[in-house]
């Protein structure tokens, strides 16, 4: 209750005035870092390592968080070296697990945010969230019949959907295929195991590319496994989430049967190469202006140039690095420092559009 | 050019003098980290703190100690937040870490002017055309004369008066400084023409007046006139210490203003040139400098003002370096003797002579119809 108060206080319009130019969140955030009056933040408030390569953890989002439909996907921002990294995670928690929520990350050899989540996420750490997003998600009017399909990472959503059906207790027949290295690499298995045993409607299907005969499934995603699943794709829905090869085998599936009416899928591409090679002058690609919907074909020009060639009018300033004027968020993509060569992959960052030029497919936030 | 006739190199040598503060700012680039985040947070810290403790102190500030420690407080918080945050905020000096509390283009600061309108008449027109006579409007705030190819007119014989009082309002004379009212005068804009400006000022102007000056005063009760008095004086004590250092980034003696002709089509080694020639630096301590938003280090800042403030004293000492090599000067000496060299020259312009009107170049702007307590019909070639 004094809480509440404390909120109401904070929010209002004499709060806002005496605490004006910065705002009230500028302050209290010195000595509660994860409050906001409009921000999601949320605080670590578990850090567990399930396989070598994940780290489970788990979240107390602040009271500005909505919640999510199981499926759905946040983006979290974290620290690393003084520099804020946004990525995507889909929360594998049940969509009614109270006020906590649970991420996991799989470290990526070449990754930047992972193996750091995975060596140094621990409780007390605070991170910024956005609102959930994403149609990868179970209907609100639940189907009887799931089937749910993922391979490696790709677990977390369909996780969280069997989690949730499970704590609704759905009757309806649910089968769970997935897919990993070997048994050691799930990082729910046995949560996965668990629901199984406790829930006839259940039906667990593991299967491991590396490890032969340890599962229930062999080799790669095909009409076989899909008959042990024992559930009727065109009577059930199906969430098919994971590499490219999966998704791609699931997809011809259901497309043969015109089955994709019946079919979500979340895809997950591996990052873009953190070094890529411009020396050929291969820069060819799509240059996309997300908030006036332009799209033009981008050429090795800067692209401050570009967008103006495209009719924009992006504002800008002194045309040669100073100023920062044209500073804008790049959404995606890779960019060259044109004064230093320097290339550029991460997603969501800061750029000055009139020193940088794009290396393939850019999307900016213009 | 003014003063001495200024060092001239080789388009070779201004060329690898270009190369060699490239080097150096894209060696700081690619250090970023850490060290630099964790040290604006820390200011940021130290700042909140000190504005929170100063308020709450003036609330009591009917009581003597309470009103000193309380002002004194709140005026290092203000000349912390415009000066070695907001300011080196604003030029996107922290833009890197991707972090919304300190993204340049997102700050607000904690004075009269608009934050949207600092960055256009700050980052964009002073830094890309520092110290070019008719663009570059820092030079005298289109107020003062401060370079003798300023064409000598009567009303600059009030020119040391002029700038106290834009030394004790500086906050409003920078909040009014992009609406570049000599153009006003001069009948090449009307103010309908600054409609959204004058309106972004008020709103901005009217917010800070609030707090500091209705709010924070009613909520001491009968203790408002205290703390009135003190948020005044802690905005008049930021004004002044903002004006003396600014006032001594490039008007010292010894720092060269150029002409439009001269700095056309400007080569990056030359811009550098351009950079280092036009401003001036202050010694002092480690406190100094972070009180004076590291604009002590104005010679660092002008040739690489998207680097992190704090960098800046290691950088003095190789940027010396190199204009030794080049034979190049690098002006910087203590505030006393650098901010008496601005008075000597605000005074000593305020007359006519030293080739006043016969170098300078044609006037840009002539008032026309003189409005009373406006400034005479003057003409203003550093509009």
């Amino acid at each position: 209750m004094p809480q509440r108060v404390a909120r109401r206080l904070l929010d209002s319009a004499l709060a806002d005035a005496l605490t004006t130019p910065h705002g009230v969140d500028r302050y209290v955030e010195l000595v509660r870092p994860a409050f906001s009056l409009n921000e999601v933040r949320a605080e670590v408030v578990a850090a567990r390592r399930p396989t070598a390569r994940s780290v489970t953890l788990t979240l107390r989002p602040n009271a500005n968080w909505d919640g999510f439909r199981a499926g759905q996907f946040v983006r979290m921002s974290v620290e690393i070296d003084g520099v804020r990294h946004t990525r995507c995670y889909s929360p594998a928690s049940s969509a009614h697990a109270g006020d906590l929520l649970e991420l996991t990350a799989h470290a990526q050899p070449d990754g930047v945010v992972s193996p750091f989540l995975r060596a140094s996420a621990r409780p007390g750490t605070v991170v910024s969230l956005s609102q959930a997003e994403g149609d990868f998600a179970l209907p609100d009017e639940r189907p009887e019949q799931l089937l749910l399909i993922s391979g490696g990472s790709g677990i977390t959503p369909v996780m969280s959907m069997l989690r949730t059906l499970c704590h609704e207790g759905h009757r309806g027949p649910i089968a769970f295929l997935h897919y990993a290295r070997d048994e050691h690499d799930v990082a729910y298995a046995r949560q996965l195991a668990e629901l199984a045993a406790g829930h006839a409607n259940v039906r667990l299907l593991r299967g491991y590319t590396r490890s032969v005969g340890a599962g229930e499934l062999h080799g790669r995603f095909g009409g076989e496994h899909l008959r042990a699943a024992r559930i009727e794709p065109a009577r059930a829905l199906t969430f098919t989430c994971g590499p490219t090869a999966l998704v791609d085998a699931v997809r011809t599936t259901w497309a043969q049967d015109g089955l994709d009416a019946r079919l979500y899928v979340e895809q997950f591409a591996p990052p873009a190469p953190a070094g890529m090679d411009t020396a050929d002058g291969n820069v060819a690609g799509t240059l996309r202006f997300a908030r006036s919907g332009v799209e033009a074909a981008g050429t090795a020009a800067l692209l401050l140039d570009q967008a103006e060639a495209a009719g924009l009018t992006p504002r800008s300033g002194c045309r040669m690095g100073i100023c920062h004027t044209c500073t804008c968020r790049k959404l995606d993509g890779a960019v060259r420092d044109v004064r230093t060569g320097e290339v550029s992959t991460a997603p969501d960052e800061l750029i000055q559009i009139c020193v940088n030029a794009p290396v393939g497919d850019v999307t900016l936030d213009i | 050019m003014t003063a001495t006739t200024p060092p001239q190199l080789t388009p070779e040598q201004l060329d690898a003098f270009g190369r060699e503060l490239d080097a150096i700012r894209e060696r700081v680039v690619a250090d970023l980290g850490e060290r630099d985040a964790d040290y604006i947070r820390r200011i940021i810290k130290t700042q909140r703190g000190l504005e929170i403790g100063g308020r709450l102190l003036l609330e009591l500030g009917f009581l003597p100690p309470a009103w000193l420690a309380g002002t004194a407080a709140l005026s290092v918080a203000k000349i912390l937040d415009n000066m070695e945050i907001g300011h080196n905020v604003m030029h996107g000096q922290y833009d890197w870490m991707n972090d919304p509390a300190v993204n340049g283009q997102a700050f607000e600061w904690d004075t009269a002017c608009p934050a949207e309108q600092w960055r256009h008449s700050h980052n964009y027109v002073h830094h890309t055309h520092t110290n070019i006579l008719g663009k570059d409007r820092d030079i005298g705030y289109g107020i003062l004369r401060m370079s003798e190819d300023q064409r000598w007119h009567p009303y600059y014989l009030g020119n040391p008066v002029y700038a106290v009082l834009l030394a004790l309002l500086f906050q409003w004379g920078v909040a009014l400084h992009d609406l570049e009212v000599e153009r006003l005068h001069s009948g090449k804009e009307s103010w309908g023409d600054k409609r959204e400006m004058l309106q972004a000022i008020w709103r901005k102007g009217r917010r800070q007046a609030l707090k500091d000056y209705v709010l924070f005063p009613l909520l001491a009760g009968p203790g408002a006139p205290f703390t009135f008095a003190g948020n005044l004086t802690a905005n008049a004590v930021r004004n002044v210490w903002a004006f003396t250092i600014i006032f001594c980034g490039h008007f010292p003696e010894g720092t060269h203003e150029f002409t439009e002709e001269e700095t056309e089509g400007e080569t990056r080694g030359e811009w550098y040139f351009r950079q280092l020639l036009g401003s001036a630096n202050l010694t002092g301590g480690p406190l100094f400098h972070i009180m004076s938003g590291n604009l002590s280090h104005q010679i660092e800042h002008h040739l690489f003002p998207d680097l992190p403030g704090h960098r800046y004293a290691e950088l003095a000492v190789e940027v010396r370096e190199i204009c030794a090599r080049y034979g190049l000067p690098y002006n910087s000496g203590p505030l006393r003797r650098q901010f008496g060299s601005v008075v000597k020259k605000i005074v000593k312009l305020s007359l006519p002579g030293r080739g006043g009107g016969e170098r300078a170049p044609e006037p840009t702007a002539v008032a026309s119809e003189p409005a009373p307590a406006a400034p005479p019909a003057r003409e203003l070639v550093a509009a």
